[in-house]
């Protein structure tokens, strides 16, 4: 107890805290509207996490986790890769929300500086190896979120957004932890990795499951309110739609690592020996989500509901690979099952990134890009563009040369492999329907007349970012053993 | 067995305030029982002997928080009527589910007993010290997180509800000081007026026409 515990490995989570502190005082003496000291800054401390966790956790010898501050925190090969991923994302939407937010007065120095903390927000909930930290480090992730989205407070669709994101995720916390405090209860212990030894020893007792299945119940939902899943998804559209677009990227996009990892600590570290129990919950979810995000998002019109009912349908796929982990009793196939539920994630974080960064590339000052109608004739104003944004759509129906066809293939083969032929199927039909909508926008680029006129202006940087963001959608496509790797050696080191 | 008992009434009260939070017309008297909701939570903490985290909930939560929160409600003029409009209509259904939701978990888990009594402490042990110690060593880093979600807090409340206000008659020091003759003084240059009486009278009249 008297001890220093070791600072090594949670230094990415001390520079950001730290330095993020400095940013906002740095930013009080921001004279311009553009704020592009800050701006800079904010990228240099990005670049400087990742250096960080490269150096504390990717460039170790042997992946081992690494657990301190009294086991609350741990450091693996899984919390590195996706806070790098986490990074990139955040970095990549200060690019490109910088001139929407310029151009609606929205550029204020609480904008970076509740980004950066709803990113260390993330990087705990990662990192997080107790209960106490898991629900601390949602907190404050969702908080940035809930501030974030009600900042454009002159405007009525994005206040009533706040208030409904707020309530709704109040609501999901009580659960959360009220699930928290059943496990707690039956195992005595607030670290995972305990929790993780005596529910093998408890699980088969039968009263002890019974109360522990009872905790995960709320557990799981808690995890897929965060994902956004149904019956917990009534907050996606809404405020999807209501917050400004520049928000949305910041709410789609890395959120859904955190997420991601979440679940991982909390189903996979934590209570494996219930997978059985978790497994037929997380299968109905993502059924259910498949069919709703799919079969509602072709009646919408307005583009960023569209895209949050497609949400939806995505995280539900990646419950699809959570859910096919073990198999009558043995984890053989867990390994394959998990790198692609994280390949799948990690995928459609990017793609998110690429399709609402092109909604803010054609949004400029007084016009929003958000209805299907906006896209018509893309083709004929900016025919670059136009591609890139067939690549995306390409990629999230699951079309071949696109990153997120291989996405959806590794799902599949897992649950293929897990012997879930009803599932695969499933999610193989309700994938054919969501294909309809993406490749509506695609018909409405290629083959309809503009209905605006006038070439597309934006910075050279959002040009560039981008072009590297949809190409890499297709790079990924055709070469995805890379990062499939990476995926497979982070679940490994668990 | 008196602990059980005393628990069980303490129990009954803390559901039934609860209750009355929600059902209360008055949202004054709502307020009040909430603050009778973190009373009796505190006794109910009291029993299990945690007395420091008692006092800490009675003083924070019914001392500050509640107080201010009671304030508010005053200061506000909330339509009762508009407010309950749904009220009734609702009620059937958030009756049936919660009640079908209680059953459920009782169902679930009644007769099992979590059998966490509290252990009995030596004379002169201190609560407090053993809250503390921990707190600040084995916690430190949950216990830093908490900093930064209140100071989350703190940033979020002042981007959203910071105005500069328009009527402001706010003064400026910098700007005063850095003032040059040119922000000030304005030179217009006027022909020089005549002092000819009877160029005066003829021109009088035709400024008039005009």
């Amino acid at each position: 107890m008297s001890q220093m515990p070791n600072f090594f490995p949670a230094l990415p989570e001390i520079f950001l805290l730290t330095s993020t502190c400095v940013l906002m005082i740095v930013d009080l003496s921001a004279k311009t509207i553009r704020r592009q000291r800050t701006y800079v800054l904010a990228h240099i401390v990005l670049l400087g996490c990742a250096f960080l966790t490269y150096y504390t956790t990717l460039d170790v010898v042997s992946p081992r986790p690494i657990y301190t501050f009294s086991d609350l925190f741990v450091n693996d090969l899984m919390s590195g890769w996706l806070k790098m991923a986490a990074y990139i994302a955040v970095a990549t939407t200060l690019v490109y929300s910088r001139q929407y937010l310029i151009d609606r007065g929205l550029m204020r120095g609480e904008f970076i500086v509740l980004l950066l903390f709803a990113l260390l927000g993330m990087m705990i909930l990662m990192s997080a190896n107790s209960l106490l930290t898991v629900y601390l480090g949602l907190e404050l992730l969702s908080l940035c979120q809930y501030a974030l989205v009600a900042l454009n407070r002159d405007s009525a669709a994005s206040t009533e957004a706040a208030m409904k994101y707020f309530v709704l995720g109040a609501l999901a916390s009580g659960m959360l932890l009220y699930g928290m405090s059943m496990i707690y209860g039956a195992t005595g212990t607030l670290t995972i990795t305990e929790i993780s030894h005596r529910v093998g020893v408890l699980a088969g007792n039968t009263g002890d499951r019974t109360l522990l299945v009872f905790g995960l119940v709320f557990l799981v939902a808690g995890i897929a309110f965060k994902l956004g899943v149904v019956p917990f998804h009534m907050w996606v559209p809404d405020v999807y739609q209501g917050a400004a677009t520049a928000v949305t990227l910041v709410i789609a996009s890395a959120p859904k690592l955190a997420a991601f990892a979440m679940a991982m600590r909390l189903l996979v570290n934590g209570l494996l020996d219930l997978a059985v129990d978790w497994q037929q919950m997380l299968s109905i979810l993502a059924v259910l989500s498949m069919a709703l995000g799919n079969i509602t998002a072709i009646a919408q019109t307005n583009l960023k509901r569209m895209l949050a009912y497609s949400t939806i349908s995505h995280m539900g796929f990646v419950l699809l690979g959570l859910a096919g982990g073990m198999v009558n009793g043995n984890l053989l196939n867990a390994g394959d099952a998990y790198s692609s539920a994280m390949f799948y994630v990690v995928i459609y974080v990017l793609t998110t990134l690429a399709s609402f960064g092109m909604l803010l590339l054609l949004s400029r000052a007084g016009v929003e890009c958000e209805s299907l109608d906006d896209l018509k004739g893309l083709n004929q104003r900016a025919p670059w563009f136009a591609l890139i944004m067939l690549i995306v759509m390409f990629s999230l129906a699951g079309v071949p040369p696109a990153a997120g066809f291989y996405a959806k293939l590794a799902i599949l083969k897992t649950t293929v492999a897990a012997g879930q032929i009803g599932l695969a199927v499933a999610a193989v039909l309700f994938s054919l329907i969501g294909a309809f909508y993406y490749l509506r926008i695609v018909k409405l680029m290629y083959f309809d007349d503009a209905s605006k006129s006038g070439p597309v202006t934006a910075h050279a940087d959002m040009r560039v970012l981008v072009s590297v963001n949809g190409l890499a959608l297709l790079a990924l496509g055709i070469l995805p053993q890379s990062l499939m790797a990476l995926c497979v050696a982070s679940i490994k080191a668990l | 067995m008196f602990e059980t008992a005393v628990f069980c009434v303490f129990g009954a009260i803390l559901l039934f305030a609860g209750l009355r939070v929600i059902t209360a017309r008055n949202p004054v008297h709502a307020a009040l029982f909430l603050v009778l909701a973190f009373f009796t939570a505190s006794a109910i903490w009291m029993l299990l002997r945690a007395e420091f985290l008692a006092i800490a909930l009675i003083v924070v939560y019914v001392g500050a928080v509640m107080v201010l929160f009671l304030f508010v409600v005053m200061m506000l003029d909330i339509n009762v009527e508009r407010l309950r409009a749904g009220f009734w209509k609702n009620l059937p259904l958030a009756v049936a589910v919660g009640g079908i939701l209680v059953a459920e978990m009782t169902a679930i888990l009644a007769g099992r007993y979590f059998g966490a009594m509290p252990s009995t402490e030596p004379a002169g042990y201190s609560n407090t010290r053993a809250l503390g110690g921990i707190l600040y060593t084995q916690y430190a880093y949950p216990f830093e997180i908490a900093a930064v979600v209140l100071l989350v807090a703190i940033i979020a409340a002042i981007a959203l509800t910071l105005r500069q206000r328009k009527d402001s008659r706010r003064q400026d020091p910098g700007e005063q000081v850095r003032v040059r003759k040119s922000d000030r003084l304005r030179i217009v240059p006027m022909k020089a007026e005549s002092h000819d009486p009877s160029r005066a009278a003829d021109n009088a009249p035709e400024g008039a026409n005009k």
